[in-house]
């Protein structure tokens, strides 16, 4: 490739958006060009201050409730809504000139009923159950502004703050290397244990990572997705991990095979 | 698709990326008060529209109708507001309830001069071009995918690329006479 069609590719290879084949061409150009080099470096300077320095204008609390007011028959957020049956006639049973048209509409609202609660109570496995509370505890750590019980990105200072508070030592990897600064960890509760959260972040975005020990057998990662949040978890040495945050899908899938390498070789 | 369930998915899936439809909505209009509006009416475009939406990504979605929502009301209203409106508009554009940029470093000086730089930065972003602008900020502010941007604003892959690198120079060289002074 000549040195023009490289340095439009530039911006690309910053972000890491070129395939393998064009990042590596670019790679080799760069060492032989100090003027690519000196574009690149421009280019990636700025990128990243503009991602540290720059202000991320956060919606004002009021603005969801007041786009709320205007949707109609708005219900409550993380509230199922309420089923209420049909109530029979008073009658039922005990009058004796019951028509089978009454019965005929009593079974058919019985059965509207009964699909429609089969709808909201589509019975949740227990995968579910722990990606909907995996998901309230990271979003209640963000709200709260508790997001960590020990700040520290040194995983030594994280790993023994541990000791003594869970029967079971996480382990503890910060992968800044890797775009995932560890920011410290926390005491939580999931799924009836107490385990460890370990806060990551990738660029604005905080990762909570739980921890505690499993029983069963190894299980590889499957990734799940609810109220716009991504969950990825898998169990590796007697161990569970369940990983949330609002980051794309790929990036939590990411930061998941790059933990399993780190902490399974 | 009953009303209930509908409003139920769209709480679910839509309202959680609020935020990132007002950061978007603030650097498009640079003013808060309008990204509010804004922010408000395509919220509901949204929901009139929800039964269309099949997709796995909501927040590009959002972000979709959002953009299309400010460049309808910008062509109405404020084609030639735009520029003049942007001076005092900007200054007063409160960055205090921006999220915290966490300083390890309390050295006052220190801080006023990062301060000053962060200013710098934040009026040579919102003075770029829009088309800049808006791949620049759902790049580095919302960490989209040049796939995701594409299908947001509309353009082939490479023209994101282009349109990016091409921000990042300009932008440059806005800061730069400012950097020559310290």
């Amino acid at each position: 490739m000549e040195h023009s069609e490289i340095m439009e590719l530039l911006p690309a290879y910053v972000d890491q958006e070129l395939g393998i084949a064009e990042t590596l061409t670019v790679q080799r150009h760069l060492d032989s060009c100090p003027e690519c080099r000196r574009e690149y470096a421009e280019q990636s300077a700025l990128s990243k201050r503009v991602r540290t320095e720059t202000a991320y204008f956060k919606a004002p609390p009021d603005l969801a409730a007041r786009i709320a007011a205007h949707i109609p028959d708005t219900l409550p957020q993380d509230k199922p809504r309420r089923i209420s049956l049909p109530s029979f006639p008073a009658s039922w049973g005990l009058s004796s000139n019951l028509s089978w048209l009454q019965v005929g509409t009593a079974m058919a609202t019985l059965l509207v009923a009964v699909w429609s609660a089969g709808l909201y109570l589509n019975l949740p496995t227990a995968d579910d159950r722990i990606t909907e509370e995996a998901i309230s505890n990271h979003v209640r750590s963000l709200q709260a502004d508790h997001l960590t019980d020990v700040a520290s990105t040194d995983q030594h200072t994280v790993k023994p703050w541990f000791n003594g508070k869970l029967n079971f030592a996480p382990t503890v990897i910060d992968l800044a290397p890797q775009g995932f600064v560890l920011e410290g960890g926390r005491l939580d509760y999931l799924d009836g244990h107490p385990v460890a959260a370990l806060i990551y972040r990738r660029q604005k975005h905080p990762i909570n990572l739980y921890i505690w020990p499993a029983n069963g057998k190894d299980a590889g990662p499957k990734a799940e997705s609810s109220r716009g949040y991504h969950v990825v978890h898998w169990t590796a040495d007697e161990m569970h991990y369940w990983a949330v945050s609002d980051v794309e899908e790929s990036e939590l899938l990411k930061f998941s095979g790059i933990l399993r390498l780190a902490t399974h070789q | 698709m009953t009303d209930p369930i509908k409003n139920r998915r769209f709480h679910m899936l839509v309202m959680p990326h609020l935020n990132s439809a007002f950061n978007l909505a603030c650097w498009l209009t640079r003013s808060r008060h309008d990204a509010e509006d804004l922010v408000q009416e395509a919220s509901l475009r949204a929901f009139r529209f929800f039964d269309g939406f099949h997709g796995d990504d909501a927040r590009a979605w959002l972000l979709t109708i959002v953009r299309n929502t400010f460049y309808t009301w910008y062509q109405e209203n404020h084609a030639q507001q735009q520029n003049t409106l942007f001076d005092e508009e900007f200054h007063s554009l409160d960055t205090t309830d921006a999220v915290d940029m966490h300083y390890r470093d309390n050295n006052p000086e220190k801080l006023l001069l990062r301060k000053d730089s962060e200013r710098q930065l934040q009026q040579g972003l919102a003075a770029l071009p829009l088309e800049f602008r808006e791949v620049m900020v759902m790049r580095e502010l919302e960490d989209l995918s040049y796939k995701q941007i594409a299908g947001i604003v509309g353009i082939p892959i490479g023209t994101v690329m282009s349109r990016l690198g091409r921000g990042r120079k300009l932008l440059a060289k806005i800061l730069a006479p400012a950097n020559q002074g310290e």
